[in-house]
């Protein structure tokens, strides 16, 4: 580990400090990966530098023990939680407060089994991978079924809280999931409210936000909106959202790969047209008012 | 210009002047067609042992020659009579050689570079096509490549430098008898060099004073002890009781260690029969390991080599000789292609250097025999001695053995040159402790694991060594005393034999 | 009487700490690390029963640490070792090996002496715990 350094220190440049963990690189990253987002990306800049502040103060001898850092990303789908996940383990890792940095992420399937004795070697599988580093385990609250006194899931959720406990020099756990779920889910187990540091929000984008992401997303892929096209797209968003299992980025990126494949026939319908690079890289109005989005009644959801 | 001189033989001193001659030698100049074979003695540069245009094939072997011609004999028609000599030619032309298909078992010579910093040596390129050898036989490679050649008179030295065996070759080949892997798995020992003994005195000792140093030594921490090369069945210590008390010590410091030993009980004998039959008598007795001198011949080693194949025994392969033909830099052959045949011989062990002890060895240079015993595949590089590319076709891997003049105080140096698989062998280093032998071995076991345990955990051990090894002599009284005695201990000459080429640092543009 | 197997026997007992080390060592080098227990320390019972499966893939030696602080809460007294599995070709055996936990009392081995023809005599290395049943041999 790089953070044990035993001589105590009075003297500290933040500066150098700052400069020497690289830490500002990856606020930079994610200020250009993740559109909008601000509270979250606020809340991150607050931790990092509490984190920070309490590395010096170890050094100086002020502080003692390993800080308990296990958080929870509450939000819709599609809020950026698992990139997030990964900056923050990155965060973590070059402060050293975990030692890896890799990310573990899963659900209660990867964590709980079908019968008696196979829920502890599961978990303490995925453990094992996630030590000195973050596991993320998103839709947590499936882990807790109050309807079944028997659910395997209760093992999994006693041999983390001890882990949580017992361990938290060696590794850091990110629950994850909508946020009315979680509240009850803590509620209900009030041992994972208490070792929980950090609560971050994830809200919904807006629909300016969404638009900006599709764009983004669409020159990584060498594409882009033609005027009327991006015009259309606006309105498709606004329909979109208020339909059905919507979730965020994750459906902007869906209806992009739609887009592309409808762009792609348009393109091969005519063959004696010659292809220029504009052309190539244009997605058309025609491509986005094709979506059944757009069809009678709206009911339609992602398979439109 | 004469094509047939039949006053003198051999090769002629040359009659152009040097510029016309190396412009000449660019090109092939054999002789073709009816006039190659036309009674009377032509130079072996123009009988076709000298093709520069030449591209060697994969399933050539090929042999690199350090050529040093008398005054005034051109390289290219010395390096060409070498080419000639070890293959098909003799001092004149034969009407036979239209019998057989000459051109394929010409060997050609088709490159030839000064020896750098070296003036009036050459580096002579030699491939010789598959069809000239016996499958599986070092006795009739060697007898090919350095049967005749190196008493021709024309060359004031000739060295085999190096040689690059074609995977079809390779494959005619037993190899190493049990390998680097399967013996750590039969000795259960992973992760850090072996350590063994010579017993010493080398002479003298009865059998069962003998036994006493074995069984000292191997409970006090050592892996294997070994006999000496000349320790066969003399007036002092018939062979039957040194294999009888080494057994007995071998067994009683197994079950006051809970660990696998073994002593390499030397089977060299004056005849085939003797030797199977000591070797037989150790196999009765369970040891795990004998041993052979490399003075027994090629033939005996493939044999024995096969024998311990069949009997699950590991061979130890003792160089005893070697220096009279490896250690000039002219002359000779190379202990480079010395391991390179004993791999395909099939021993397990071979002494290959220590670096910093009493005996010959460069690091660049010893470092290239390492790499010929331990790896899959080796890379050219010059730096180390090593011409060619070679592919061992998943040979099992020989363990080196370092061995003369080296102590628990260099364990860092040591581990740094030679790596991990390695037999480090302290004789006097174990045997000349002043606390006695079971003391000597503990102090070099006890170094051992604690520079590995450093290595392990990252240290740089090079530097620290001398640190590392104090710090566990603070809870080893043995290992403080070894770094007493031995600390001003260092060989420091220069080595006979370095490679002749040296990386130079290149300027990054 | 102290066994010497393993390639740290010589040095006083690790702590979890150096231990620590030394599995990441393994895990640096893409090994995975295993965890075997005995109660038969024969040095030539090489087959001691393993605690789970090798250890694939784990990028850190704490999970290695969990399960050998879980297997020494049952066998605790008794051998355990760690053994690290090379899987690269031309290797594909153990790379590294030592005790990580031993018996607090270590009775050893009686060597028995049969005598067989001429001057010969047969060896048998007998472990004097192994004389009770499997799981009743020490403490």
């Amino acid at each position: 580990m790089d953070m044990d350094v035993p001589t105590t220190t009075d003297r500290v440049s933040l500066r150098e400090e700052l400069e020497a963990v690289g830490i500002e690189e990856i606020l930079t990253q994610l200020d250009r990966e993740l559109i909008g987002l601000k509270p979250v990306k606020t809340r991150i800049r607050e931790i990092a530098s509490l984190l920070l502040i309490e590395r010096i103060r170890k050094r100086m001898g002020l502080t003692s023990g390993a800080p308990t850092l296990h958080m929870s990303f509450t939000g819709n789908p599609g809020t950026g939680k698992t990139t997030v996940a990964l900056r923050i383990a990155d965060i973590l890792h070059r402060l050293g407060y975990v030692r890896r940095g890799q990310v573990v992420s899963v659900t209660r399937d990867e964590l709980v089994g079908q019968y008696i004795g196979h829920t502890a070697p599961k978990t303490k599988e995925i453990l094992k991978k996630a030590m000195g580093g973050v596991l993320f385990i998103d839709e947590a609250y499936y882990l807790y079924r109050p309807d079944n006194e028997r659910d395997y899931g209760q093992e999994a959720i006693e041999i983390l809280l001890q882990v949580m406990e017992s361990q938290r020099d060696d590794l850091v756990v990110i629950l994850a999931g909508y946020g009315d779920r979680m509240d009850k889910f803590f509620a209900s187990n009030p041992g994972f409210r208490s070792r929980i540091a950090h609560h971050i929000d994830f809200p919904d984008y807006s629909d300016d936000e969404l638009i900006d992401i599709a764009e983004l997303m669409l020159r990584e892929m060498n594409y882009k909106f033609t005027p009327e096209a991006r015009a259309e797209f606006v309105r498709y968003i606004a329909l979109r959202k208020n339909q059905p299992l919507f979730s965020n980025a994750r459906s902007i990126r869906n209806a992009l790969d739609r887009l592309r494949l409808r762009q792609a026939n348009r393109l091969i319908a005519d063959l004696d047209h010659v292809l220029t690079v504009d052309d190539i890289k244009s997605i058309e109005a025609s491509d986005v008012r094709a979506s059944r989005v757009f069809g009678k009644g709206g009911k339609s959801a992602e398979a439109d | 210009m004469p094509q047939n001189d039949l006053t003198t033989r051999s090769i002629p001193t040359s009659r152009r002047t040097p510029a016309k001659e190396a412009e000449m030698n660019m090109h092939s100049m054999t002789v073709r067609g009816k006039d190659r074979y036309k009674s009377g003695v032509l130079e072996y540069k123009k009988m076709g042992y000298w093709e520069p245009d030449y591209e060697p094939k994969d399933t050539d072997i090929i042999a690199l020659f350090r050529v040093t011609p008398q005054d005034g004999v051109d390289p290219i028609e010395a390096s060409a009579a070498v080419a000639g000599e070890s293959s098909t030619a003799t001092w004149t032309v034969v009407w036979t050689d239209r019998l057989t298909a000459a051109e394929k078992y010409r060997a050609k010579c088709y490159r030839v570079d000064p020896v750098p910093n070296a003036p009036g040596q050459y580096f002579a390129y030699i491939a010789y096509d598959l069809d000239l050898f016996e499958p599986g036989s070092i006795a009739n490679l060697s007898a090919s490549i350095i049967g005749n050649v190196f008493g021709f008179k024309p060359l004031k030295a000739l060295r085999l430098e190096d040689m690059r065996l074609p995977v079809a070759y390779v494959k005619t080949f037993q190899g190493p008898a049990t390998g680097i892997v399967v013996e750590r798995e039969r000795m259960d020992k992973f992760g850090r060099p072996l350590l063994g003994a010579t017993v010493k005195p080398k002479l003298g000792l009865s059998g069962r004073n003998y036994g006493r140093v074995v069984y000292e030594a191997l409970k006090g921490g050592l892996d294997f002890t070994k006999d000496d090369e000349n320790i066969n069945s003399q007036p002092f210590m018939h062979w039957r009781e040194r294999f009888l008390y080494c057994m007995e010590a071998v067994n009683k410091a197994q079950a006051a260690s809970g660990e696998i030993k073994g002593t390499y009980l030397n089977v060299t004998a004056g005849t085939m029969e003797d030797m199977y039959e000591r070797a037989e008598f150790a196999k009765e007795l369970g040891s795990v390991i004998i041993m052979i001198d490399l003075v027994i011949g090629y033939t005996a080693i493939q044999s024995m080599a096969k024998w311990a194949r069949r009997n699950d025994m590991i061979l130890h392969l003792h160089r005893a000789g070697h220096s009279t033909y490896t250690r000039q830099r002219s002359h000779g052959v190379s202990f480079r292609v010395i391991a390179k045949w004993m791999r395909l011989a099939g021993v397990d062990h071979i002494h290959a250097g220590t670096v910093v002890g009493k005996l010959e060895g460069d690091p660049a240079t010893t470092r290239g025999y390492y790499d010929i015993c331990r790896e899959d595949y080796n890379p050219t590089r010059l730096e180390h001695g090593v011409f060619f590319d070679q592919h061992w076709a998943s040979l099992n891997k020989m363990m080196p053995v370092a061995s003369g003049g080296i102590h628990a105080g260099q364990m860092h140096q040591l581990l740094d040159h030679l790596g991990e698989d390695v037999v480090l062998q302290f004789g006097g280093g174990t045997i000349g402790h002043p606390m006695g032998i079971q003391a000597g071995a503990t102090a070099n076991r006890v170094a051992l694991e604690a520079m590995i345990l450093a290595r392990n955990e990252g240290r740089d051990y090079v530097h620290e060594g001398p640190e590392i090894l104090a710090k566990a002599a603070a809870t080893c009284t043995p290992l403080k005393a070894a770094l007493e005695v031995w600390k001003d201990v260092t060989f420091n000459y220069e080595s006979t034999d370095m490679p002749d080429y040296v990386p130079t640092a290149s300027v990054a543009m | 009487m102290r066994i010497t197997q393993g390639c740290f026997s010589f040095l006083p007992d690790l702590t979890d700490e150096q231990i620590t080390r030394q599995v990441q060592y393994c895990l640096g080098k893409g090994w995975a690390v295993n965890i075997e227990f005995t109660d038969d320390p024969h040095p030539r019972n090489n087959f001691w029963e393993m605690w789970g499966l090798p250890m694939f893939d784990l990028p850190d030696a704490a999970g290695v640490l969990m399960e050998l602080n879980e297997c020494r809460k049952v066998y605790g007294d008794r051998y355990i070792r760690m053994s690290a599995y090379d899987s690269s070709h031309g290797w594909e055996s153990l790379r590294l090996s030592f005790i990580v936990n031993r018996p607090k009392d270590e009775p050893g081995f009686r060597l028995e002496r049969h005598e067989a023809a001429g001057r010969n005599i047969r060896y048998t290395t007998t472990s004097y715990a192994a004389d009770r049943p499997e799981g009743r041999r020490y403490g």
